[in-house]
C-alpha cells in the first residue's frame, strides 16, 4: 500500500487543505514535537482496505503525552494495522496521522519515524538471535546511524551505562554476554522492550507483550510497563484481559476498524455495546 | 593493536594467516633457490596455480562477506571477478604494443583482425596501470551500486535477488559474447607479454604475482574483519536475521547493503585484476552461470559467516578441481555436483563448523577427564 | 500419366495447338500422322538452324505426347543433347568430368560418355520465349494442380495473347485457390502492359492490395516507364496500398515469431511456475528436467524408427513419467529436507543440475543428439503470399497453451490441485485438516517436473539436444515466472508471450543478442520496479 495507490483526486484535495503545509514547505530534518496541548498522537478519519476489506474505517485515536494506554478489541478489528500506519509500514487511503502537533507522519518512511522516536515491539518477538543480549541493545540504542558513522563507531563509557540501566530496568543484567536466540520466550519479549527503552522513545507501540507468557512473567512484565509511564507515552495491544486490567488506567475497545468505546477499564466492561462485540450478537 | 582487536575471537583467522604468512615466505625460497630436480623444489606451474588459488580465495572471501554477514546470495560476483579481469586484460593488451601477430602498434590483434581503424573510447587510459587497476575497482564497483541501489531500495531480497544478480550476468556473458563490445568476443583476452615492464613467463614475476595475491588476500581479509567486527558488521548480521526489525530500529537497511554490497564487488574486482596476469587468458566464459554459482559453493563449503572458511573452502574445492579434471575428467561435474547436494543437507555450517564442534568437543570432554581422573 | 482433360477446355488448348501447328507447317513440310510428326520433330531438333527447331518445338507442343513437356523443359534448361553415334536425344548431368546419360523420352540410364560424344541443343532467345509458352500451355492443363501452380507461376505477366487465352480460359475452370490467385495476378500484369490506358489502369486495380512480389515488381517497372499521370497516380496509389498490406502482413510475421518464441518460454517456465510459483522451491535443475524429456524424445525415436510420424505421442507421456518420477525422486531425496531455506535448495538443485547433465554426456554422448521430426511438423501454413505460419512453430504454439490449460484445469478443479493450493497457502492448516502435506509436496513437484519433461519433447523440434540444453533455458523461465508473478499460473503465460513477442520486436535493430540483453536489462529494472511481477497476488498474506 504506497502512496501511489492513493487516488489522484484525494491526494490533491489532501494537498489543497488550508489547515495544513505542503510538504516541500518544511523541512524534515528540524522535526521539532510539539505536544504543548498534551496530546502526543493524532490518528483522525483513517481509511485503510485491503482488496475490499475495510481494516481500518473511519478511525480517530488520540493518546496523551505520558499515557499508558491500552487498546483491546477482537481478532481483525484493526489494532495491529493501525500500528502498522503509525509506524510507517502501512500507507492509509485516507486520513492524517500525526505525532505530536506538527509531524505528519503519513510523510516519513519507517526509519524516519523510528528516529523520530516512535518504537515498536512486534507481536512476535524478534530479536537479533545471533547477537549477545548486550549487543541487541547496543544495536538499538539511539545516535547516528548512518553507514560511515556505524562502521566506525565506538562505545562510550556513558553508552556503555545507559545499556547496563536499561539491563537493570528489563531484568536481563546476568544474562548480557548471552545469544539472544537462547533466551526463554518471556526474556525475548523484555529484551525487546529494552531495545524499545535504547531508543529514548517518545511513544512505545508495545503489541500482545504477554502473549504465551507465564503469570510469573506476566506479572513482571506488567511492573515494567507501568515503571515506564509517565516518562514515556505508551501504547499497548493486549487480549488477555486480566493483564490489561492489572495495567490500564484508560482503555480504548476498537471494533471493524474504528474506536467502539473509551474510558477506564471498569467503564469500557458494563458499556453494553462491548459487551455485545465480546460475547456475541 | 588494530591488527589484535580485529583477529581477536578468531583463530580459525590467525591460523588461516599464518599459514598465508608461511607459505608466502616458503614458495618463493623452494622456488627460487632450491633446484630444479631436487624434491622440495616448488615449480613455477605450482606457484602460478597457487596464486589463482589466492586470488579465488579473495573472491570467495567477498562472497562471504555479502552471503554469510548480509544474506544476500550473490550469483553476480563471478561478473564483478570478470570485469576487474577484464579491466586488468585491457592494460595487458596494451601492453603488448607492436608485438601481436599483426604488429599494429596500438590497435590488439582482435581489432585488427576486425578491420577496426581506432581504438574505441573505452580503450583509452588502459595502458596506465594505474588506471587500469583503478578501473578494476571502480567499474564493478559502480555496477554493484547502481544495481544494488535499485534492487535494495525496491526491496528485492532472498532468491530474487539471487535470480536478478544471475540474470545481471547472464546478460553480461552474452554481451561480452558479442564482437561489437570490442572485448575479443569469444575469444577474449590472451597473448599477454608482460606487466609493469616484467616479462610475464618469467619466475620472478609469476613470485611477484604470487606474492602480490598473497598480500592482496592478507589485507582483503583483514578489511572484511574490520568490517564484521564492527558495528556495522553487527547491523549487517541483524539485518541477515531479522531484516524488518533493523529497519524498525532506525538503520537504513538499504543504504548498508549498498555500502557492503559495493565494496564486496570492489574486492571481486581486485581478485579478478590479480587472476588474469597470473592464467593469461580472460574470456566470457568467467561470466557463466557455472562460475558464478560454484564459486557460492566454495564459501558454503568452507563455512558462511567465518570469512577465513571462505579461504579454505576456495582452496580445497579448486585443489580438488586441478586433481579430478587432471586424474578423472569425467567425475569432476559428479564430484562437484555431490558437493552441492551434501554440503547443503549435511554441512550447513561447512568445514569451519567442524572446526569449532571439535573445539567445543574437545573443551567439554577435557575437564571431564580431569574430573576422571580425580575422582578414584 | 492418365490425362483427362475436361471436354471444352480440350478444345481450346487443341485448337491453340493447331495454330501453332499452323504456324509450323508453313515452314516446314508437314508429315502424316501425329506420331510420325512427332518422331520426325525429334529428329529435326538436333538441326543446327534455329528456324528447323522451332518449328520441331511447335509440332511436338501440338503432338499431345504426354512425354512432349518434360521434353521441352529439358530443351529449355539445356539438358538436352544429342549423341553423335546413333543421333539419339538424351538428357545429360555431368558427373566427374564425365556426362551420365539417360534417354530423353523414357528416362532409362544410358551409362557414362565423354563430353565429345554428345553434342548440346543450342537454343536462342527466340527459342527460349516460344519455349516457355508451350511449357506453360501444356502444363497448365496438367490434372496436378502442383504442376499447375508452377506453370501459372512460370507465366506470370507474360504477354503473350496466346498464353494470355490459355490462362483466361483455365481460369473459368481452375479450382485450386492458389492457383486461380496466379492466374489471376498473371492476367492483371499483363494487363498492364496493354497499350490501352483503360486496360493499364484496370490491371492495376486488380493489383492494389495483392501481396505477391511480383505484383509489387509489375508496378514498379510501370512506373519506370508510364508517362500518362493518370495511370501512374493509380500505380503509385496501388503501391502504397501494397506496402502497407505487405509491412501489415510482415508485423503479423514478427508476431507469430515471438507468439513462437514465447510459446517456447512459456511451455519452459510452466513448469517452474508451479515449483517455483506455487511451492516456492528453487528448482536450478528445472532446465535439466527439461533435457530428459528432450532425451526421452531421442530414446523413443531410437526405439521405434519406422514409427517416426507417431513417435511423439509415445514420447510426450514418456517424457511426462520419465521427468516427473526424476523430479519426484529429487524432490524425496533433497528438497524436502530444504524447504524453508531457499538460498540452499538453489545451491542444492544446481548441484543436481550438474550431476544429470554429467550423466547424460557419460550414458549417451557428449555431443548433441538427432532428434528427428515427424512429416506432419515440416512444412508451413501458406495464409497469404507474404505470410507463411510454420507448422512446428504453430503446433508447438497450440501445445504451449493446451498444456498451460490443462494445468489450469489441474491447479483449479481437482483434488490435488486444492490441496496443492491449500498446502502452499498454510502448510500447517493444511497438514491439520487432513493434507498428507509430504505426499502432495512429492506430487506437486512430480507435475512440475512432468511439465518440464513434456516441454523438453516440444523443444527438442525447435532446437539442438545436447547435454547443456537445460542451461540455455533456465535463467530465461526465472524471468518469465518472476515477471509474471509469482504464484500465477496466467501470469506466466502472458509474461512468456511478451517476452517472446519483445524480443523478436527489437530482433531486426538491435540483433538477437542484443535484443536478448535488452530484454534481461528490462526485466531487471521490471523487477525493481515492481518487485511482485505484473500480476502480484495481493492482500495482507502478501503483505509481508
Amino acid at each position: 500500500m504506497n502512496p501511489a495507490a492513493r487516488k489522484p483526486v484525494e491526494q490533491l484535495r489532501e494537498s489543497m487543505r488550508r489547515d495544513r503545509q505542503w510538504r516541500f514547505m518544511y523541512s524534515t530534518l528540524d522535526l521539532e514535537l510539539d505536544v504543548s496541548q498534551g496530546v502526543i498522537l493524532y490518528l483522525e478519519g483513517l481509511h485503510v482496505s485491503f482488496d475490499g476489506f475495510k481494516a481500518i474505517n473511519d478511525l480517530n485515536f488520540y493518546v496523551n503525552a505520558g499515557e499508558l494506554r491500552c487498546v483491546i478489541g477482537p481478532n481483525g478489528a484493526g489494532k495491529t494495522t493501525m500500528m502498522d500506519i503509525i509506524t510507517g509500514k502501512t500507507r492509509p487511503d485516507g486520513g492524517t496521522a500525526s505525532f505530536g502537533r506538527s509531524i505528519d507522519l503519513l510523510q516519513l518512511s519507517e526509519p524516519e519515524i523510528a528516529a523520530l522516536g516512535i518504537g515498536r515491539k512486534f507481536q512476535k518477538p524478534t530479536v537479533f538471535e545471533s547477537h549477545t543480549v548486550f549487543q541487541n541493545l547496543e544495536l538499538a540504542m539511539a545516535g547516528d546511524k548512518r553507514v560511515f558513522p556505524t562502521l566506525f563507531a565506538r562505545l562510550t563509557g556513558e553508552q556503555r551505562d545507559r545499556i547496563h540501566e536499561v539491563l537493570t530496568t528489563i531484568g536481563l543484567q546476568e544474562l548480557l554476554d548471552q545469544d539472544a536466540g537462547a533466551l526463554s520466550h518471556g526474556q525475548k519479549q523484555w529484551l525487546e522492550i529494552g531495545m524499545l527503552l535504547m531508543q529514548d522513545p517518545q511513544l512505545l507501540l508495545v503489541d500482545e507483550p504477554v502473549a504465551g507468557m507465564t503469570h510469573q512473567e506476566m506479572d513482571r512484565t506488567a511492573e515494567l510497563l507501568l515503571s515506564l509511564e509517565g516518562r514515556h507515552s505508551v501504547v499497548v495491544v493486549e487480549h488477555d484481559m486480566d493483564f490489561v486490567r492489572s495495567i490500564a488506567k484508560r482503555v480504548t475497545v476498537l471494533h471493524q476498524g474504528a474506536v467502539l468505546a473509551e474510558g477506564s477499564m471498569d467503564e469500557v466492561q458494563n458499556d453494553p455495546r462491548v459487551i455485545e462485540v465480546y460475547l456475541g450478537e | 593493536m588494530v591488527l589484535g582487536r580485529l583477529l581477536r575471537d578468531d583463530r580459525g583467522g590467525q591460523a588461516m594467516l599464518a599459514v598465508l604468512l608461511l607459505v608466502a615466505v616458503l614458495v618463493p625460497i623452494l622456488n627460487l633457490v632450491v633446484p630444479e630436480g631436487n624434491p622440495w623444489h616448488v615449480s613455477t606451474y605450482t606457484v602460478t596455480l597457487l596464486g589463482k588459488y589466492l586470488t579465488y580465495a579473495l573472491l570467495a572471501v567477498a562472497v562471504d562477506l555479502v552471503w554469510g554477514y548480509l544474506g544476500i546470495l550473490s550469483l553476480g560476483h563471478a561478473a564483478f571477478f570478470g570485469l576487474g579481469g577484464y579491466a586488468m586484460g585491457m592494460y595487458l593488451m596494451r601492453q603488448i604494443g607492436d608485438r601481436g601477430v599483426y604488429g599494429h602498434p596500438v590497435l590488439p590483434d582482435f581489432m585488427v583482425f576486425l578491420n577496426w581503424t581506432e581504438l574505441p573510447w573505452f580503450w583509452q587510459g588502459f595502458d596506465m596501470f594505474w588506471f587500469a587497476v583503478l578501473m578494476a575497482i571502480l567499474v564493478p564497483g559502480v555496477l554493484a551500486f547502481v544495481f544494488g541501489y535499485l534492487a535494495f531500495r525496491s526491496r528485492v531480497t532472498g532468491v530474487y535477488l539471487s535470480i536478478m544478480t544471475q540474470a545481471l550476468t547472464y546478460a553480461l556473458m552474452l554481451a561480452f559474447f558479442r564482437n561489437e563490445m570490442g572485448f575479443g568476443g569469444n575469444n577474449g583476452l590472451t597473448d599477454f607479454k608482460d606487466i609493469l615492464g616484467f616479462d610475464l613467463t618469467n619466475d620472478t614475476t609469476r613470485i611477484g604475482l604470487f606474492l602480490a595475491s598473497a598480500l592482496t588476500l592478507a589485507l582483503g581479509y583483514l578489511a572484511c574483519r574490520f568490517i564484521v567486527t564492527s558495528r556495522l558488521g553487527r547491523v549487517a548480521v541483524a539485518i541477515r536475521d531479522a531484516e524488518a526489525r533493523t529497519r524498525f530500529i532506525g538503520y537504513r537497511v538499504d543504504h548498508v547493503k549498498l555500502a557492503i554490497f559495493t565494496f564486496s564487488a570492489m574486492l571481486a574486482g581486485i581478485a579478478g585484476a590479480l587472476y588474469v596476469p597470473q592464467v593469461g587468458i580472460i574470456n566470457p566464459g568467467e561470466f557463466s552461470p557455472l562460475n558464478s554459482i560454484e564459486l557460492v559453493i566454495w564459501v558454503a563449503i568452507g563455512g558462511r559467516a567465518t570469512l577465513y572458511g571462505a579461504v579454505i573452502g576456495a582452496v580445497l574445492v579448486n585443489y580438488g578441481k586441478t586433481y579430478f579434471t587432471g586424474a578423472f575428467p569425467e567425475a569432476w561435474l559428479f564430484a562437484l555436483g555431490a558437493l552441492f547436494v551434501l554440503v547443503t543437507l549435511f554441512l550447513p555450517k561447512g568445514i569451519a563448523g567442524l572446526f569449532s564442534q571439535a573445539v567445543t568437543w574437545w573443551r567439554v570432554r577435557r575437564p571431564r577427564e580431569r574430573t576422571a581422573r580425580v575422582t578414584p | 500419366m492418365p490425362t483427362r482433360i475436361p471436354l471444352h477446355r480440350g478444345i481450346w488448348i487443341s485448337s491453340l495447338l493447331v495454330l501453332l501447328c499452323l504456324f509450323a507447317v508453313t515452314r516446314v513440310s508437314a508429315e502424316g500422322s501425329e506420331t510420325v510428326s512427332f518422331e520426325a520433330a525429334l529428329i529435326d531438333l538436333s538441326d543446327p538452324s534455329f528456324a528447323v527447331k522451332q518449328a520441331a518445338v511447335d509440332v511436338i507442343a501440338a503432338s499431345g505426347d504426354p512425354r512432349a513437356a518434360a521434353l521441352l523443359q529439358a530443351l529449355a534448361a539445356g539438358q538436352l543433347y544429342v549423341r553423335d553415334a546413333d543421333r539419339a536425344l538424351v538428357l545429360v548431368s555431368p558427373s566427374a568430368g564425365d556426362y551420365r546419360l539417360r534417354d530423353a523420352l523414357d528416362g532409362s540410364e544410358l551409362g557414362e560418355a565423354s563430353r565429345r560424344e554428345v553434342k548440346k541443343i543450342a537454343i536462342n532467345n527466340r527459342m527460349r520465349t516460344q519455349l516457355r509458352t508451350a511449357i506453360a500451355a501444356l502444363t497448365l492443363a496438367s490434372p496436378d494442380p502442383a504442376v499447375r501452380l508452377r506453370a501459372a507461376q512460370q507465366m506470370l505477366g507474360d504477354p503473350n495473347p496466346l498464353v494470355i487465352q490459355a490462362i483466361r480460359d483455365q481460369l473459368e475452370e481452375e479450382e485450386n485457390r492458389q492457383v486461380r490467385d496466379y492466374l489471376t495476378l498473371s492476367l492483371a500484369l499483363a494487363d498492364l502492359q496493354d497499350p490501352a490506358t483503360e486496360i493499364r489502369l484496370r490491371g492495376i486495380d486488380r493489383l492494389s492490395g495483392s501481396l505477391y512480389p511480383a505484383a509489387r515488381n509489375g508496378l514498379n517497372r510501370l512506373l519506370s516507364a508510364e508517362t500518362d499521370p493518370e495511370v501512374r497516380d493509380a500505380a503509385e496509389r496501388a503501391r502504397t496500398h501494397i506496402e502497407r498490406m505487405r509491412s501489415l502482413n510482415e508485423a503479423a510475421e514478427t508476431l507469430f515469431f515471438g507468439l513462437s518464441l514465447g510459446s517456447v518460454l512459456v511451455l519452459a517456465a510452466i513448469g517452474l511456475a508451479i515449483t517455483f510459483g506455487v511451492m516456492g522451491v528453487i528448482n536450478m535443475a528445472h532446465g535439466e528436467l527439461i533435457m530428459i524429456g528432450a532425451y526421452t524424445t531421442y530414446l523413443v525415436q531410437q526405439a521405434m524408427p519406422h514409427w517416426i510420424d507417431y513417435s511423439l505421442f509415445v514420447a510426450i507421456p514418456a517424457a511426462f513419467i520419465v521427468a516427473g518420477l526424476m523430479g519426484i525422486l529429487i524432490e524425496r531425496t533433497v528438497i524436502r529436507f530444504l524447504y524453508g531455506r531457499p538460498l540452499e535448495t538453489l545451491l542444492a538443485t544446481f548441484g543436481i543440475s550438474l550431476i544429470l547433465q554429467q550423466l547424460v554426456r557419460t550414458t549417451i554422448s557428449a555431443q548433441n543428439v538427432a532428434v528427428q521430426n515427424p512429416s506432419w511438423m515440416s512444412g508451413s501454413l501458406q495464409i497469404n503470399p507474404a505470410l507463411a505460419l510454420t507448422y512446428s512453430r504453430l503446433y508447438i504454439l497450440i501445445f504451449a497453451l493446451l498444456v498451460f490449460f490443462a494445468l489450469l484445469v489441474i491447479l483449479k478443479r481437482t483434488a490435488l490441485g486444492l490441496q496443492v493450493r491449500a498446502v502452499a497457502q498454510n502448510r500447517a492448516m493444511a497438514r491439520s485438516m487432513g493434507v498428507r502435506s509430504g505426499r502432495v509436496d512429492a506430487l506437486t513437484f512430480g507435475l512440475g517436473a512432468g511439465v518440464a519433461g513434456v516441454a523438453g519433447v516440444a523443444l527438442s523440434q525447435l532446437t539442438n539436444v545436447g547435454p547443456n540444453m537445460g542451461q540455455a533455458y533456465i535463467i530465461d523461465s526465472f524471468m518469465v515466472v518472476v515477471f509474471g508473478g509469482v504464484g500465477n499460473l496466467w501470469g506466466t503465460l502472458v509474461a512468456g508471450l511478451t517476452l517472446g513477442v519483445a524480443n523478436k520486436l527489437m530482433e531486426p535493430w538491435a540483433g538477437a543478442v542484443l535484443a536478448k540483453i535488452l530484454v534481461l536489462v528490462f526485466i531487471i529494472l521490471f523487477i525493481q520496479k515492481r518487485p511482485r511481477g505484473l500480476f502480484p497476488q495481493r492482500g495482507r498474506a502478501a503483505d509481508g
